[in-house]
C-alpha cells in the first residue's frame, strides 16, 4: 500500500490516494469493497481520476491485445494505451475509429470520457464503435454490449468510471490503405468567415478542426486555421506505407515558472502559428500522428504551464445556438485572460449514454493557465452562457464546474444515477470529481 | 471539494463569529462554497452569521457551540464539525481568539493564563486533531488567523501578541509536517484589522476593513503560499521592525 500524490492533466487540486495496481477481475473485484476509483493515464485534465484518502486503480495491468478479426474486432484491456494499439493495428491496415489528440491515453479511459475525434460529425464518439464491454461493479461483473446489459453499457461511457471498474473493451476497428492522411489547410480572418465554411463544408470531409485565435481583439476575433482530411488511399502515396507512429522526441524536463505563458507570450505564439499557416493548401499527406496526435511530439509538455497548472474549458452547444461560441470567443477576448489557440469542432449525432458530452453542434476546447484573478469568475460566467444555450461541459476536462450548474447540464443525470443505484448501492465507486460535482454522491 | 482554483466547497470556522472570519466565508460563499459549519461559544451570534453565509450563497450551514477556555473539548468539537460538513471537508479556518485589553490583565496570572489558553492551548488542541483527520483524508487545508503582532510583541499587547507568536510558530512546524500529505496549512497576518475586536483602539498605519483582509484572504488560499499577510505590504513592514533595536522598536510600537 502506497499513498501517491495525483492529479489530472492540468496538475491542479492534488491529493493522495493509495494506488493499487490489479491485473485481473478477482483483484479489481477484491478492491471495490471501499470507496475506488480506476485511473488510466492520467489524461483527464481536472480530478476524474484521483480520490482522496481513498483507492485508485491504476490500470495498467488489465494488458493484453486479442488478435483483430478478419472484420477488424480487437478486444483490448483496458489498461492498453492508444499508442500501443495502434503501434500494433496500424501495420495490420487497422486504425482506430475514433481518436482523442494523444495516443498516451488508455482504452478505458477513453471508454470513461466517451472520447470523440476530429470525425465526430461522421462517425460520433467511440461508444458507436464499441461492440462489448467488461464491467466489474460492487454486485458483479458485468459482459455489455448496445444489445445486452445495454443500460449499463452507455450509463458507462463517459461516466468517468463511477459505474465501475472497466476491464476489457472490444472495438471495430477501421480499414486504413496506407499510414497518411491527405489533408487541406485553410486560414480564415474571423470567426463567422471559419464558422460557415465548416457548417457548409465539413461534411465532405471525414475529418475536419479548426484552430482558432481567441486572443485577438476587434476586426479579427477569431481568426482561425481549418484542417480537414481522408485517409489516404494507395493510389495517393507515391510509396505507400503502413508504419507504427514514432515516440515522442522531445520532453519537457522540468516545471516552467508560473509566469513563463503570459498574455504576451501566448499572444506571440498565437500570432507565430497563425502566420506559419498556408492561406490555402490542397491535398498535402501527413503521417496519422502528425494529423491526430500533435501534442505527443512533446512529452509532459503540460509541465509548460508550470507549478500552478492550467484548466481546458470545453463546452458544446447546439447549432441553432452557434452564437454562444462566439460570444464566449469575444468575452474571453475582452477579459484579456490569455488562452492557447482554441479548438473548435463540429459534433454529429449524439449517443444514448446519459453522461457523454457530445451533442449535435459545436465544441470549443481551451487551455488556461490558473493564475489571472478574474478567471475563476469569468469560466462561471461562460458556464451560464453555455447553459442558456442548451449546451454542456466535458467532465473530462472539467476541474471546476459547481454541482448545481453540471447537473442542469446533463439531463440524463437521473437515468445514470438509478442505473448507478443499481450496480452501486454504496457509492464505493467516487472520485473527486464526483465529490465536488455531488455525482452520485450521498452528502449531495 | 476544493477546485482547481482552489475555491473550497465545504468550509468549517472554528470561532465562527469572528469579523475577519465572517467577511473570509462571505467571500467564500459567493465564489463556490455551499456547506458552512461554524462554531463558537455564542449562539445568537453564530445564528447571525449562518444566516450571512446562507445569503450570500451557502445552502447548508450547521453550528457548533464551544468554550475556548476548555482545550479539553477541542477534539470532541472537531469531530463533531467535520461530522456536520457530512463528506470531505475543504478548508478549516481558525479563527478562535481574544485580545483583550492588557492594562487589566498583566497583573491578573488568570487573566493572562487565560489569554494563552484561549489563543494557543484551545486552538494547537485542535490543530492537533484536525491534522490526523485531514492526512487520513488525503487532502484539505486549514487556515490559521494569527496576526502581524506575532511578528514582533509590543509591551502594551504582550500577552496578545506572545500568545499569537506561539500559535504562529507552531503552526509553521505543523505546515512543515504536512508536506507531502496532500493537506496544507496556511497562516493568515493581517495587520491593525478595524473589527469589534478592535472597538476603541487607536489607529496605527497600514490599518484595513475586514473586506480587504477577506480579499487577500482569497488570493492566497488561490496561490496557496505559507504566510499571508495582509495587507501584503506588511511583509516588507514586519521585515523591517523585527531587526529593529529594542529601543526603537519601544520607541515606535508604544506610542
Amino acid at each position: 500500500m502506497n499513498r501517491v500524490r495525483l492529479t489530472g492533466w492540468g496538475r491542479t487540486a492534488a491529493s493522495l490516494a493509495t494506488l493499487i495496481t490489479p491485473t485481473n477481475e478477482d483483484e479489481v473485484a477484491a478492491a471495490l469493497s471501499g470507496e475506488v476509483i480506476a485511473r488510466g493515464l492520467g489524461r483527464s485534465y481536472g480530478d476524474a481520476a484521483q480520490l482522496a484518502g481513498g483507492v485508485v486503480l491504476d490500470n495498467s495491468g488489465l494488458d493484453g491485445v486479442s488478435s483483430i478479426t478478419s472484420e477488424g474486432l480487437v478486444t483490448v484491456g483496458a489498461g492498453v494505451s492508444l499508442d500501443d494499439l495502434l503501434a500494433l493495428s496500424i501495420p495490420q491496415g487497422w486504425f482506430i475509429p475514433v481518436t482523442p489528440g494523444t495516443r498516451q491515453v488508455s482504452v478505458g479511459g477513453m471508454i470513461g470520457a466517451d472520447v470523440h475525434g476530429k470525425n465526430h460529425h461522421r462517425d460520433g464518439s467511440i461508444a458507436a464503435h464499441v461492440r462489448a464491454l467488461r464491467i466489474v461493479t460492487p454486485v458483479g461483473t458485468f459482459e455489455t454490449s448496445p444489445t445486452h446489459e445495454a443500460e449499463l453499457f452507455w450509463a458507462t461511457m463517459g461516466a468517468m468510471g463511477l459505474t465501475g471498474v472497466v476491464t476489457s473493451v472490444t472495438i471495430q476497428m477501421m480499414r486504413i490503405e496506407t499510414d497518411q492522411v491527405i489533408v487541406d489547410t485553410d486560414r480564415f480572418d474571423d470567426l463567422d468567415a471559419v464558422m460557415s465554411e465548416m457548417k457548409s463544408g465539413d461534411d465532405r470531409y471525414h475529418y475536419s478542426v479548426a484552430w482558432v485565435d481567441c486572443m485577438t481583439r476587434g476586426r479579427h476575433m477569431g481568426r482561425a486555421i481549418l484542417t480537414r482530411g481522408e485517409h489516404a488511399s494507395l493510389s495517393q502515396i507515391d510509396e505507400p506505407h503502413l508504419r507504427s507512429p514514432r515516440p515522442a522526441r522531445l520532453t519537457v524536463p522540468l516545471d516552467a515558472p508560473s509566469g513563463l505563458l503570459n498574455p504576451l507570450s501566448i499572444r506571440a505564439f498565437n500570432e507565430l502559428w497563425f502566420r506559419s499557416a498556408p492561406r490555402h493548401e490542397r491535398g498535402e499527406a501527413q503521417a496519422l500522428s502528425t494529423f491526430f496526435h500533435p501534442l505527443d511530439g512533446v512529452r509532459d509538455w503540460n509541465r509548460l504551464y508550470g507549478r500552478r497548472g492550467f484548466v481546458q474549458y470545453q463546452f458544446c452547444v447546439p447549432d441553432e445556438r452557434s452564437e454562444a461560441i462566439v460570444e464566449a470567443i469575444s468575452r474571453l477576448s475582452a477579459s484579456r485572460v490569455p488562452s492557447f489557440l482554441a479548438v473548435l469542432k463540429r459534433f454529429g449525432p449524439a449517443t444514448p449514454a446519459p453522461l457523454s458530452f457530445p451533442q449535435p453542434g459545436w465544441t470549443l476546447a481551451l487551455d488556461l493557465p490558473v493564475g489571472p484573478d478574474k478567471l475563476p469568475g469569468t469560466l462561471d460566467e461562460l458556464d451560464q452562457l453555455v447553459l442558456a444555450a442548451g449546451g454542456r461541459v466535458y467532465l473530462a476536462k472539467d476541474a471546476r464546474l459547481a454541482p448545481a450548474t453540471f447537473a442542469a447540464m446533463y439531463p440524463g443525470l437521473d437515468d445514470f444515477l438509478s442505473v448507478k443505484a443499481r450496480v452501486d448501492p454504496e457509492g464505493h465507486l467516487t472520485s473527486d470529481l464526483a465529490r465536488r460535482l455531488h455525482l452520485g454522491f450521498p452528502h449531495g | 471539494m476544493d477546485n482547481a482554483f482552489g475555491q473550497p466547497q465545504n468550509v468549517v470556522v472554528l470561532g465562527g463569529s469572528s469579523d475577519i472570519a465572517r467577511a473570509i466565508v462571505r467571500k467564500l460563499c459567493a465564489a463556490r462554497t455551499n456547506t458552512v459549519v461554524l462554531c463558537g461559544r455564542n449562539q445568537d451570534l453564530l445564528d447571525a452569521a449562518a444566516a450571512e453565509a446562507r445569503d450570500y450563497g451557502a445552502a447548508t450551514t450547521e453550528t457548533v457551540l464551544f468554550d475556548a477556555e476548555d482545550p479539553g473539548n477541542a477534539t470532541r468539537v472537531v469531530a463533531e464539525a467535520l461530522a456536520k460538513v457530512g463528506g470531505p471537508v475543504d478548508l478549516v479556518i481558525v479563527a478562535v481568539g481574544l485580545l483583550g485589553t492588557q492594562s487589566e490583565m498583566e497583573d491578573d496570572p488568570e487573566a493572562a493564563a487565560r489569554m494563552i489558553t484561549v489563543n494557543v492551548t484551545w486552538p494547537v488542541a485542535a490543530l492537533t486533531e484536525l491534522r490526523a483527520r485531514l492526512v487520513a483524508q488525503g487532502r484539505g487545508r486549514i487556515l490559521v488567523i494569527s496576526s502581524v503582532a506575532a511578528v514582533r510583541v509590543r509591551r502594551t499587547q504582550y500577552l496578545y501578541g506572545g500568545a499569537k507568536a506561539g500559535l504562529d510558530r507552531l503552526c509553521q512546524g505543523i505546515a512543515d509536517s504536512l508536506e507531502g500529505t496532500g493537506a496544507s496549512l496556511q497562516i493568515l497576518r493581517p495587520g491593525f484589522v478595524r473589527s469589534k475586536m478592535t472597538t476603541g483602539q487607536r489607529e496605527i498605519p497600514f490599518t484595513t476593513g475586514v473586506n480587504e483582509v477577506a480579499e487577500n484572504t482569497l488570493r492566497g488560499l488561490a496561490t496557496g503560499e505559507r504566510i499571508i499577510w495582509s495587507p501584503p505590504i506588511l511583509r516588507y513592514v514586519f521585515f523591517v521592525l523585527r531587526h529593529l533595536p529594542a529601543t526603537l522598536w519601544r520607541l515606535l510600537a508604544d506610542r
